[in-house]
């Protein structure tokens, strides 16, 4: 086949790739041809027929789907060829609702447009509305009325998202889309993408509205594009980093659109397109806030932070009495409302002036230090914030208060894949970009709900599942997108490391690893050889829940494979011996020869939109930003300098060490920004004690958290959407994320709140915005080295981005050498240990715990969005149906789940996801707080707790 | 009646068996291919014999045998298509029902010069009495040697499989059938990519009527001079390839004293069949005018009868093909908006939806047509039902499958030629009754 085509378009001579459309070709020469059914990012189908050309055969061809041949003359436009169009669309004008949905809100659709193109406004044929409206979803409005069957919305569902809800019934003139078995769309198996509503061009199939109006109840109309302000931005929840463009009128978000940028290549799962109404919430904190002196001894306020096992602490009088009268909404686990009743807690607070606020947060901190050292204070920055933001936290918790306290929310999710990545690799970074799984030919994803958690990454996978790749699921709990693996492998919670050390023993003793990989690449094999030859799939198959068969299957399956990349989330780190199961998955593709190469590689899938970034910017305690050891002299000269103050030594302590540290009393003064530990910490009565207990808590915040409760003074924040600034996505991909929205009230940016706050603890910071801190911090590191607003452009970069005026950066790392000591990748061979707390009589059964697709963390930002807030009200507990049966308890009662630190009562929900012996509660539940019941023991190299595995038992 | 010595239909009344196939000389064809003749030899007989596609659109069937890539590694697939869903057709469930392993015989003379090593027999869910007999006859087959591998120790191997349908008119579309096969909805591929190139499972596969199958029997039989000399050449002498030879199966239903199937060969006139085979119109009335080939074709008036019933000379009463040689008379009292309704009801009801032309074109013929008799019609109907017949398929470039050419093309006829009676009834405003056109089968 030649490679390349010459035809003439209208007469014009182009030539294309062989391969290319008429209607490609066309579009680059210029030349515009009319389409409906066609849409550039979707398999053509060629149904509508609009498209038709005349190639100088007898018949017309659809130019969508013929490919282009050598010698071919084109016609875009003749009488003949738009007398067919016009009585196509006369025919599809003749039932449309004129204007429909979409032309009524965003004024774009695509037949009307055409209408209007071809002067066909009076119609020949027509019709009345006779096919029903579909009201069911929470976030898309589906008039068949409109629906002109292009199948771009199948399309969308199956092709882009993978998620295959829609389809067809019935045939000729009573067709119509469906969704699963024609069920309501809000009933199906929809997951609220939006995809299929961004994908249809006419009104059958549109986003609701969602914006709040201010002051008054109702919703705010969408309205035409033209008179929206497009915002290009990212998604601000999880590490995917979606690029979106917010569609704003008015100081109002009105509705978000996926943008193309090689991360997300225009996807969006429904947390980025419809979860972004919660920054104009009600709730938003609006002034600086003080405590009242009334409200000391501190203690949580509301009745969720105080828990119900432990009777209620009197509320003062007046507060009380008061209160009591109207009683709480009741929905969700214990007839508990999702959201703060800000009645309950605002009255400990007084509004207090900016200045005022900040001084008491200056002058009680520098009492403290004064009286007990800089030790005895810390911070906790977010990855939620920007770089910007977590490098000035960090630099202000370091420079102006002496201390390396300083730790976020990483802690809790990869801290041990970092430690074992640092230590067998010499980096925390994924080594290739997620994107990349299609260039595999075996994707090995463990402890990941990947459809859920990290959506739209989970697309790539479905994707390249449907192209040949095979897809290797390793989770106790059965993820949905086992649907689509070619094996799903149910271990027994908390048993990585023995099934990770079988298929390595398959591999060792049948001669499937690349031998000259760990020749050349790698040190230590033979201890690894030596352990795994113990681990034979005959042994761990009973330790491991997955027969030997099977082990063998996948490991011939892994060492067959020419490209094999690993994904991982938190249910590989949130293990006591988190360190060790990212080691065996290091290890597996150390010996496999599966780094360095596209397609191949170790991504752990980050949770938080900016987890990479806040931990490249140093929020962590014992790194400078870019991972510059905090202990090195060296380093520490090196920042001495650049900051011009003397800098602490040692090595802070850790999220968990710092509350425990409050609870014993040695961290007395802490400053949070955007954190929220009172839910996302483990052992939560252990944390509302540590809590209490600090001498100062300030906390910076868009509402009144739980963890507010706790503080004496909070600040007023601004939320993602008031902002601007670098994130830093799961890929490495550093983006800008533009401010859509002006901060309510007195509300302040961050960064200029951090400046304001270090100035007056007596190291000023004097930055005039957040590019001038993106170039300080970019210039002390290697990784951003080169990278300004400018270059970064509207799509980002990958880091390391060596020449960033002609590249997009570095997909994959590590081609040659590993940026280890020797430069060799190191196994690091891991024993199996059992789990801390093991299921007993008392507590029979496995707790494990998680998120929601809908959700994010504590809730405080998705529990406020309408949409998602509706979609997911409230707590819940997966039982497998046989332990229902076995407690006697029905699908839908109200349980309570007691461990040996708590208990909380919700809903029992029958699920076959978990096994019998083990439950699944999601963690952004205030009413039912599942980290109540967890455990604070901790994984000894990454210090990250056990959040996936503690003994509880289910009561009536 | 005829003299011609039926050929197709010359077991009609034997027993269906194998051993009684064979001793009436059945297999002996195959026998005589497989010893003497490479296959492109028989592709060349079948083209020299001018045997041209009978189930519709009267395709060249050695020329698409030779469509198939040349040293493909293989598989490659037959299919049968034995959808047969052509209103007022039931040719083929005759022929089968009456001898099947003519029908064998012929697929696997096909099989062999395709080296086609699988045959998929695709019938429509309502011939399950004809399923069942090709079963039985399948099953003799394997048993005999002449299914399976080494057929008659020639190193002929061929598997043979029935799939039944699940009742769509579509999936008598060639490519429509496929994705059946596939388990898929019966939704026609876009063309190019041919079936002879990327068929049936992606694979090249052929697809043919049982009927064409078995006049191929004949021509290994009787040689490609004799299937040459029934019928009648080409009216266009640069055009010989435009001919219609060979025996053929007529069906006859409607108003007519005795509808049936009829061999005959090619060419016979309208008048002709009606009166010599049909014993002419019932009740001794008149004929208003007939569907010469399956709905699809078009619609003859009264007057032109004369049409010989070939691929060539209908096109003079600007109908569209020879279709399925199958003739529904309607006479003089049938309402000629009640049969159009009846044929636009169908098609609005078969079409796969998939395209637009087709879909929304079908449904608003229809609407239309409801329209008019319940005594709304407006005169500008009538240019709209022109209007939209003429620009719905694929001859006008519209559609992706001929089921909307089919679907427009007797609704156009009908407008043009009994306009008078169209506008007759529009101005009365009558509300008509139904008449049922028989369009059910046989
Ligand atoms: C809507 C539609 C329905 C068709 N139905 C049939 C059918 O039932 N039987 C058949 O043999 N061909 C049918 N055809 C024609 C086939 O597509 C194909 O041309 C034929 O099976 C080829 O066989 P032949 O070359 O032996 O005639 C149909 C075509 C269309 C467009
Ligand atoms: S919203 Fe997403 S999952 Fe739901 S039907 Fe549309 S594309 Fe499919
Ligand atoms: S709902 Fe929209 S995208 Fe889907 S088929 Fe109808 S018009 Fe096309
Ligand atoms: S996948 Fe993640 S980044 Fe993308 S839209 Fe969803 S939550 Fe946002
Ligand atoms: S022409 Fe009609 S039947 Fe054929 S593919 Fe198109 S919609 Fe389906
Ligand atoms: S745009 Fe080409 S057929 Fe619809």
């Amino acid at each position: 086949m030649p490679e390349q085509v010459q035809l003439t378009i209208d007469g014009r001579l182009v030539t294309v790739a062989a391969g290319t459309t008429v209607w490609e070709a066309a579009r680059a020469a210029g030349i515009d041809i009319p389409v409906l059914c066609h849409q550039p990012r979707l398999r053509p189908v060629g149904v509508c027929r609009l498209c038709v050309v005349d190639v100088g055969a007898r018949v017309l061809a659809a130019s969508c789907v013929r490919a282009c041949e050598e010698d071919m003359e084109v016609q875009t436009t003749s009488p003949r060829i738009e007398r067919s169009r016009r009585v196509l669309l006369e025919l599809l004008l003749a039932d449309h609702p004129s204007p429909c949905a979409r032309e009524r809100t965003t004024g774009d659709c695509e037949l009307e447009a055409l209408a209007r193109r071809y002067g066909l406004l009076d119609r020949r044929y027509e019709q009345g509305p006779t096919r029903p409206i579909d009201d069911s979803s929470r976030v898309i409005a589906v008039d068949h009325n409109a629906c002109i069957l292009c199948d771009r919305c199948i399309r969308a569902c199956d092709e882009i998202q993978s998620n295959e809800v829609i389809g067809r019934v019935d045939r000729g003139g009573a067709a119509r889309i469906a969704f699963d078995l024609d069920q309501p769309m809000g009933q199906s198996t929809c997951v609220s993408c939006g995809e299929c509503a961004a994908s249809c061009p006419t009104g059958a199939l549109t986003n609701k509205p969602l914006a709040r109006r201010t002051g008054e109840s109702g919703l705010l109309p969408l309205v035409p594009r033209s008179q929206t302000t497009a915002v290009d931005s990212v998604c601000p929840y999880c590490g995917v980093g979606c690029a979106l463009t917010y569609h704003v009128r008015d100081n109002r978000i009105l509705w978000a659109d996926g943008r193309d940028s090689p991360g997300n290549e225009g996807r969006l799962c429904v947390k980025g397109r419809y979860g972004w109404d919660y920054a104009l919430h009600e709730q938003r904190l609006t002034r600086p806030l003080i405590r009242r002196a009334e409200f000391y001894p501190k203690g949580p306020l509301s009745r969720d932070v105080r828990g119900t096992p432990s009777p209620p602490t009197p509320l003062p009088p007046g507060e009380r009495g008061e209160r009591q009268k109207t009683p709480l909404p009741r929905s969700g686990g214990e007839g508990r409302n999702g959201i703060v009743d800000y009645a309950e807690v605002l009255p400990a607070f007084r509004e207090a002036s900016w200045d005022e606020a900040l001084d008491r947060i200056a002058s009680r901190l520098k009492a403290i230090k004064q009286a007990h050292g800089s030790a005895a204070l810390a911070g906790f920055g977010s990855a939620k914030c920007s770089n910007e933001e977590a490098y000035l936290f960090q630099k202000l918790i370091r420079a102006a208060l002496g201390t390396n306290n300083v730790d976020h929310c990483t802690r809790l999710c990869h801290a041990s894949s970092v430690a074992a990545l640092l230590e067998g690799i010499g980096s925390g970074s994924v080594t290739d970009v997620f994107g990349d799984a299609r260039l595999a030919d075996v994707i090995l994803l463990t402890g990941s709900n990947t459809t859920a958690n990290h959506p739209v990454a989970a697309t790539f996978f479905k994707e390249a599942t449907r192209c040949g790749t095979k897809l290797i699921v390793v989770d106790p709990r059965r993820p949905d997108i086992a649907n689509f693996a070619a094996f799903y492998c149910r271990t027994n919670p908390g048993t990585d490391v023995a099934f990770y050390n079988a298929v390595m023993h398959v591999l060792v003793t049948e001669g499937l690893c690349n031998e000259d990989f760990i020749r050349d690449r790698t040190e230590n094999f033979e201890a690894l050889r030596d352990l795994v030859v113990d681990y034979s799939p005959e042994r761990m198959a009973p330790v491991c829940g997955i027969d030997a068969e099977t082990i063998r299957a996948v490991a011939r399956t892994i060492g067959g494979a020419r490209a094999m990349m690993t994904f991982w989330g938190m249910g590989i780190s949130q293990h006591t011996h988190g360190t060790d199961n990212a080691r065996c998955l290091i290890a597996l593709c150390l010996l496999t020869g599966n780094v360095g190469q596209p397609g191949t590689g170790l991504h752990p899938l980050r949770g938080q939109n900016n987890v990479q970034g806040a931990s490249d910017a140093g929020l962590i305690p014992m790194y400078y930003p870019d991972y510059q050891k905090v202990g090195d002299p060296a380093v520490r000269a090196k920042f001495e300098a650049a900051w011009g103050v003397p800098l602490d030594p040692a090595p802070g302590l850790t999220v968990v060490e710092i509350m425990a540290g409050a609870l014993e009393g040695c961290i007395r003064g802490m400053f949070m920004m955007g954190e929220n530990p009172f839910l996302s910490d483990p052992n939560i009565n252990k944390v509302r004690k540590a809590l209490s207990k600090l001498e100062f808590l300030a906390v910076q915040d868009i509402f009144l958290t739980e963890t507010a409760e706790f503080a004496d003074v909070v600040l007023p924040a601004s939320s993602f959407l008031e902002k601007t600034g670098t994130y830093t996505n799961t890929d490495r991909r550093v983006q800008i994320g533009r401010n859509a929205l002006v901060p309510p009230g007195e509300a302040r940016l961050d960064w200029q709140v951090l400046c304001e706050l270090s100035t007056r603890l007596g190291y000023p910071m004097d930055y005039t915005s957040p590019e001038e801190v993106f170039a300080e911090f970019a210039s002390l590191t290697k990784s951003y080295a080169g990278l300004t607003y400018a270059n970064l452009g509207t799509t980002g970069k990958l880091w390391p981005c060596p020449d960033p005026d002609h590249s997009e950066g570095t997909k994959v790392l590590f081609a040659e050498r590993f940026p280890t000591p020797t430069g060799r990748g190191r196994f690091v061979p891991c024993a199996f240990q059992t789990a801390k707390e093991l299921p007993d009589g008392d507590y029979p059964l496995v707790l494990n715990t998680g998120r929601l697709l809908e959700h994010w963390h504590t809730g405080t930002m998705t529990r406020r969005a309408q949409a998602l807030d509706a979609l997911q009200p409230g707590p819940f507990v997966e039982v497998h149906p046989d332990d229902l049966g076995r407690y006697g308890l029905a699908d839908g009662a109200t349980v309570t789940v007691r461990s040996r630190r708590g208990a909380i009562r919700l809903e029992a929900r029958a699920s076959r996801a978990v096994t019998p012996g083990s439950v699944f509660i999601p963690f952004h539940f205030r009413e039912a707080a599942a980290n109540v019941l967890t455990i604070d023991e901790l994984d000894p190299y990454g210090k990250i707790p056990e959040f996936k595995f503690c003994a509880v038992r289910l009561e009536k | 009646m005829a003299d011609f010595e039926p050929v197709l239909l010359r077991r009609v009344g034997r027993p269906l068996d194998i051993w009684a196939y064979r001793a009436d000389g059945g297999y002996r064809p195959l026998e005589k291919a497989l010893n003497e003749l490479q296959p492109p030899q028989i592709i060349q007989m079948v083209r020299d014999a001018g045997l041209r596609g009978r189930g519709g659109a009267g395709f060249s069937c050695g020329l698409k045998w030779s469509f198939l890539p040349k040293d493909h590694p293989g598989p490659i697939y037959l299919c049968v298509n034995i959808d047969e869903s052509e209103p007022c057709t039931f040719n083929n469930r005759y022929l089968i029902e009456n001898d099947p392993h003519q029908v064998i015989e012929g697929v696997l003379l096909a099989c062999y010069a395709t080296r086609a090593t699988t045959a998929y027999l695709y019938f429509r869910y309502e011939y399950g009495k004809a399923a069942r007999i090709m079963q039985q006859a399948i099953g003799e087959a394997y048993a005999h040697g002449l299914l399976g591998d080494n057929i008659l120790g020639k190193g002929l191997n061929v598997n043979a499989y029935i799939h039944r349908g699940a009742g769509a008119y579509i999936c008598g579309e060639e490519t429509g059938l496929i994705e059946s096969l596939e388990g898929k909805r019966a939704w026609p591929r876009i063309k190019p990519p041919y079936p002879a190139v990327e068929g049936a499972f992606r694979k090249p596969t052929v697809v043919n009527n049982p009927e064409t199958l078995s006049c191929v029997v004949h021509i290994i039989d009787r040689g490609a001079d004799w299937f040459k000399s029934l019928g009648i050449p080409s009216s266009d002498p640069a055009r010989p390839e435009r001919g219609s030879y060979g025996p053929k199966l007529y069906n006859l239903s409607g108003h007519i004293n005795k509808p049936g199937t009829f061999e005959i060969p090619m060419g016979i006139t309208t008048q002709e069949l009606i009166d010599k085979y049909g014993g002419g119109v019932w009740k001794g009335k008149k004929a208003k005018g007939a569907i010469p080939g399956g709905l699809s074709t078009g619609i003859l008036t009264a007057a032109e009868f004369d049409a010989r019933l070939d691929y060539d000379d209908l096109a003079r009463y600007e109908i569209m093909g020879l279709g399925t040689a199958a003739v529904t008379v309607f006479d003089e009292d049938t309402s000629i908006v009640d049969v159009v309704y009846n044929i636009a009801r169908f098609f609005s009801h078969e079409s796969c939806g998939q395209c637009t032309p087709c879909r929304e074109g079908t449904g608003w013929m229809l609407q239309i047509l409801e329209r008019m008799r319940a005594g709304q019609g407006r005169r500008e109907d009538l240019d709209i039902l022109a209007d939209v017949g003429d620009r719905i398929g694929i001859i006008p470039g519209t559609t992706i499958c001929g089921l909307s050419d089919g679907a427009g093309w007797p609704i156009k006829n009908a407008v043009k030629k009994f306009r008078a009676e169209f506008e007759a009834y529009i101005k009365s405003g009558q509300k008509k009754q139904t008449v049922s056109l028989a369009l059910a089968h046989h």
